[in-house]
């Protein structure tokens, strides 16, 4: 133990020498939802727009098309080596994915300035809160490392319907601390100058969201969808 | 570093930028000259404390997110040592390093060490309070190590070579054409075509960034919380610079205040949302990350923790102010605070401005320290703070609770046996306040000089200058004219006049009372101002000789009864006098007003009723207010 940590513990100590109290928290919050699914969804899309991310209702049979339409005729854009491949358009001359391997030291990644260069990103998600419209990333391998979603300037986010929840009570019990969290909300802002917010700073500055509608139930309470937490 | 023996035990004071350079009150004093700065501050307090209001007011479960948070931070404060100990064991498990700091220099040093090891010159920043109460950009650059903030406001502040007034938008104190103005002047490689439009200002910021973001190898963060059980840690942010540094760098280096940690993962569901909500009136802030330890193949694989006490002990120590450590920094005091409002953010000379930097700074450093003193008085104890602040901190009962400590500091009290100074004009009046409120008969007789009160206003109607320790009062205020006789007197004539009261419901008849009146007024404001004008010359006479005695036998009996505490002299018979008795220097101007204008000048005995009878002895307030 080094000696300052030493010092520092003991006058912690010192300074608790009262023995002050230290009850169970309450926890009388709202820690599961009582809202149906649909209304749930029609929050999160509200909750979205109004952040300015753009929303996209799709199903399994539609999906491509819509991020096709979204990436527009000509795009080079990255995939984490975990995704879905056949929610995604075919590759063309003009448009082309890029598959990073999740690894920024290992062969098939891309590195910053690659990054950097690419017209968008798209992944998966973890969990979306619609209370506050959030959504978790995990860095699973349908998400990929941090920096993918970071670096390129349009990211594409694919939210199954099976992994939206109202609370964020609920949404924080189906991600894990065991790999890096980012939980987005809205495309990157500031209100640094007069208070005016103006989006998009360092993030990626355009946010599109496909709301999935992946067949899977309704995950209603907590822990119940395919995507939940791992700890 | 400070250390003060507060009897047992000892603590030890922080230093770096939390102890002002000079007194809140000089500060501010100037501050209220600044136009611009009010109509900034005004205008972003408003904006934000509406937008609260609104967020705050979408969930049902507000007030018991607050318990849970009050009470989360309870635990952590009453846990601490084992928290930190199991935090750094978690953290070190999942490949971080966890360095511990007892002061800001110290954390500076660490921090400076590990960025040579690095071979750094530059660093990119993270917005952090922790690393502006260190000073740790100066300490920097003194050793050669340029730190480069990339918060759009904290660069503005930065650039600008200003400070911060706001913990939330630092910048909130120059306009959209004063920061064009210093892009243009020290942003390396910007266009010169730049206008002052806040997009446009957003997207030079951008560019001249990303170069650093992509190339520089350390980055510094603070973090918002620790989690003891997981040694996680979180930032929550707006702009994507946090995720830039948290991401790309290879080395990050995290400056964390010891009482920053919560117990469990679990904790954050309750800060997730109290805090986006208590400070920019989001339901969430656009980006927060969380990382524990190392991430092979994602992100920086050198991590540090730098846990700062720097006072924090010293703050837990103090039973009371402890509860200041609970504070998640979302500056919602700030914004409903009608002092911060005016006076600003610089006033408060700390990193920790507005309620929650009035109790933290001191109790950080110590309220002997002496430009933080002022601080606790720098509040109007209105009470919105407590009601804002997301984990219940009760901002007025700690800045009560430090003023007293203040006035015993000031008074030797509390560091062991230093000899207390001689008695000043505050405790003259708070002596003559205590014997007056507790003694009907003597409360009586000071509320005779009241019309000295019609005198000092004048044609205005208004005192705008009050003499010796009150005169803060009436810097930037006037006091209104004082009536020319007290409720208690009013009531008693009124009542042995016979009036009854008027039965619910039914009109007084207004005409008729202001005709029975007519040219009365001229004629009582004509006899009050001689009277008064008496009184004052009186009371002169009186503060004079009391100022004179003041040193040879009215300190001892001031002090006595300070100390002593609790009861006046609830024996002392109004108009009595007693010459050879030692009196409290206030109550002896009291004493000798009353005896110089004496009885017969006491407007009650000519006024337009009868003279009531002098009360004599303890007459009780009750019985005044019987039936």
């Amino acid at each position: 133990m080094t000696e300052a940590k030493a010092e520092i513990l003991r006058r912690v100590r010192a300074a608790l020498a009262d023995g002050p109290s230290a009850p169970e928290p309450a926890r009388e919050y709202r820690r599961s939802s009582d809202k149906p699914l649909d209304a749930v969804l029609e929050m999160l899309v509200d909750r979205l727009e109004d952040y300015k991310a753009a929303v996209h209702r799709e199903d399994l049979g539609s999906v491509a098309g819509r991020i096709e339409q979204l990436l527009g005729r000509s795009s080079r854009y990255v995939i984490p080596n975990g995704l879905d491949q056949s929610w995604l358009p075919r590759d063309s001359a003009a448009r082309v994915r890029m598959v990073d391997s999740g690894h920024a030291r290992k062969a098939g990644s891309l590195t910053v300035r690659e990054l950097d260069a690419v017209d968008a990103v798209v992944t998966a998600s973890s969990v979306s809160c619609a209370e506050t419209g959030t959504i978790f990333l995990n860095a699973r391998p349908d998400e990929g490392r941090r920096a993918i979603t970071l670096v390129p300037d349009h990211h594409i986010c694919v939210v199954p319907v099976s992994t939206v929840v109202e609370l964020v009570p609920e949404a924080m019990r189906r991600v894990g601390p065991e790999r890096p969290i980012t939980m987005i909300s809205g495309p990157s802002a500031t209100s640094d100058i007069e208070l005016q917010r103006v989006e998009g700073v360092h993030g990626p500055r355009r946010l599109d969201v496909i709301i999935l509608d992946d067949g899977d139930e309704a995950p209603g309470g907590d822990g119940a969808g395919g995507a939940s937490g791992d700890r | 570093m400070s250390v003060t023996q507060l009897g047992m035990p000892k603590v030890f004071h922080g230093s770096g930028n939390i102890v002002a350079d000079e007194p809140f009150p000089d500060f501010a004093r100037r501050e209220l000259k600044n136009e611009q700065l009010r109509a900034n501050l005004g205008f972003a307090t408003h904006t934000i404390r509406s937008k609260r209001a609104s967020v705050v007011g979408e969930l049902p479960d507000w007030q018991e997110l607050r318990t849970a948070g009050s009470e989360i931070k309870q635990r952590v404060m009453a846990r601490l040592p084992e928290l930190l100990e199991q935090f750094e064991e978690n953290v070190t498990a999942r490949g971080g390093q966890v360095h511990w700091a007892r002061d800001a220099e110290e954390a500076n040093r660490i921090a400076l060490d590990l960025i040579r090891a690095e071979g750094a010159e530059e660093i990119i920043k993270i917005k952090s309070m922790a690393t502006q109460e260190t000073g740790l950009n100066e300490y920097l650059a003194e050793h050669g190590v340029g730190a480069v903030e990339t918060d759009l406001a904290e660069e503005i502040v930065q650039m600008g070579e200003d400070k911060p007034s706001h913990i939330l938008v630092p910048a909130i104190h120059r306009n959209r054409t004063e920061i064009r103005d210093i892009f243009l002047k020290r942003m390396p490689g910007v266009d010169p075509g730049l206008t002052d439009n806040p997009p446009e200002l957003a997207d030079a910021s951008r560019r001249h960034l990303r170069e650093k973001f992509f190339r520089t190898g350390v980055a510094v963060s603070g973090a918002n919380f620790g989690v003891a059980d997981t040694g996680t840690l979180a930032v929550v942010e707006s702009e994507g610079n946090g995720r830039m540094c948290l991401t790309l760098p290879d080395t990050l280096i995290t400056f964390m205040g010891i009482e920053k940690l919560v117990p469990t993962f679990e904790d954050l569901e309750v800060f997730f949302q109290l805090l986006p909500r208590s400070s920019t009136g989001e339901r969430m802030n656009p980006y927060t990350s969380l990382w524990s330890g190392r991430t092979e193949g994602d992100g920086p694989q050198n991590l540090h923790v730098i846990l700062l006490d720097n006072g924090r002990t010293a703050a837990l120590a103090d039973e009371v102010g402890r509860q200041a450590l609970h504070c998640i920094r979302c500056s919602a005091c700030m914004n409903v605070c009608p002092v911060y409002e005016r006076a600003g953010g610089h006033a408060y000379g700390s990193t920790y401005p507005g309620p929650i930097g009035a109790i933290l700074s001191p109790l950080l450093t110590g309220v002997e320290d002496r430009s933080n003193n002022s601080l606790p008085y720098a509040s109007s104890l209105c009470g919105a703070c407590y009601e804002a602040c997301p984990v219940k901190i009760n901002i007025p009962d700690v800045l009560v609770h430090l003023r007293g400590k203040d006035v015993d500091a000031r008074h030797g009290k509390g560091e062991g046996g230093r000899k207390r100074r001689m008695p000043d004009q505050m405790d003259a009046m708070m002596a003559g306040a205590k014997a007056a409120f507790s003694n009907a008969s003597l409360l009586s007789l000071a509320e005779r000089g009241l019309p000295a009160g019609k005198l000092a206003a004048g044609r205005k109607h208004r005192i705008s200058k009050l003499p010796g320790v009150v005169s803060g009062w009436t810097q930037y205020r006037d006091v209104p004219e004082p009536p020319a006789q007290s409720f208690r007197h009013w009531w008693k004539k009124n009542r042995q006049n016979g009036t009854r009261q008027r039965p619910a419901g039914e009109r007084a008849d207004v005409e008729a009372m202001i005709e029975a009146n007519a040219g009365l007024a001229d004629e009582l404001h004509e006899r009050f101002a001689a009277e008064a004008e008496e009184q004052q010359r009186a009371a002169d006479r009186a503060a004079l000789e009391a100022k004179v005695e003041e040193k040879e036998e009215v300190q001892a009996g001031v002090s006595r009864e300070l100390d002593a505490g609790g009861d006046g002299p609830r024996d002392t018979e109004a108009g009595s006098t007693e010459p050879e008795r030692p009196k409290p220097a206030a109550e002896k101007i009291a004493r000798a007003a009353s005896e110089e204008a004496g009885p017969g000048s006491d407007l009650s005995d000519k006024g337009p009723g009868r003279a009531d009878p002098e009360p004599k002895g303890n007459a009780p307030m009750e019985s005044e207010e019987e039936r």
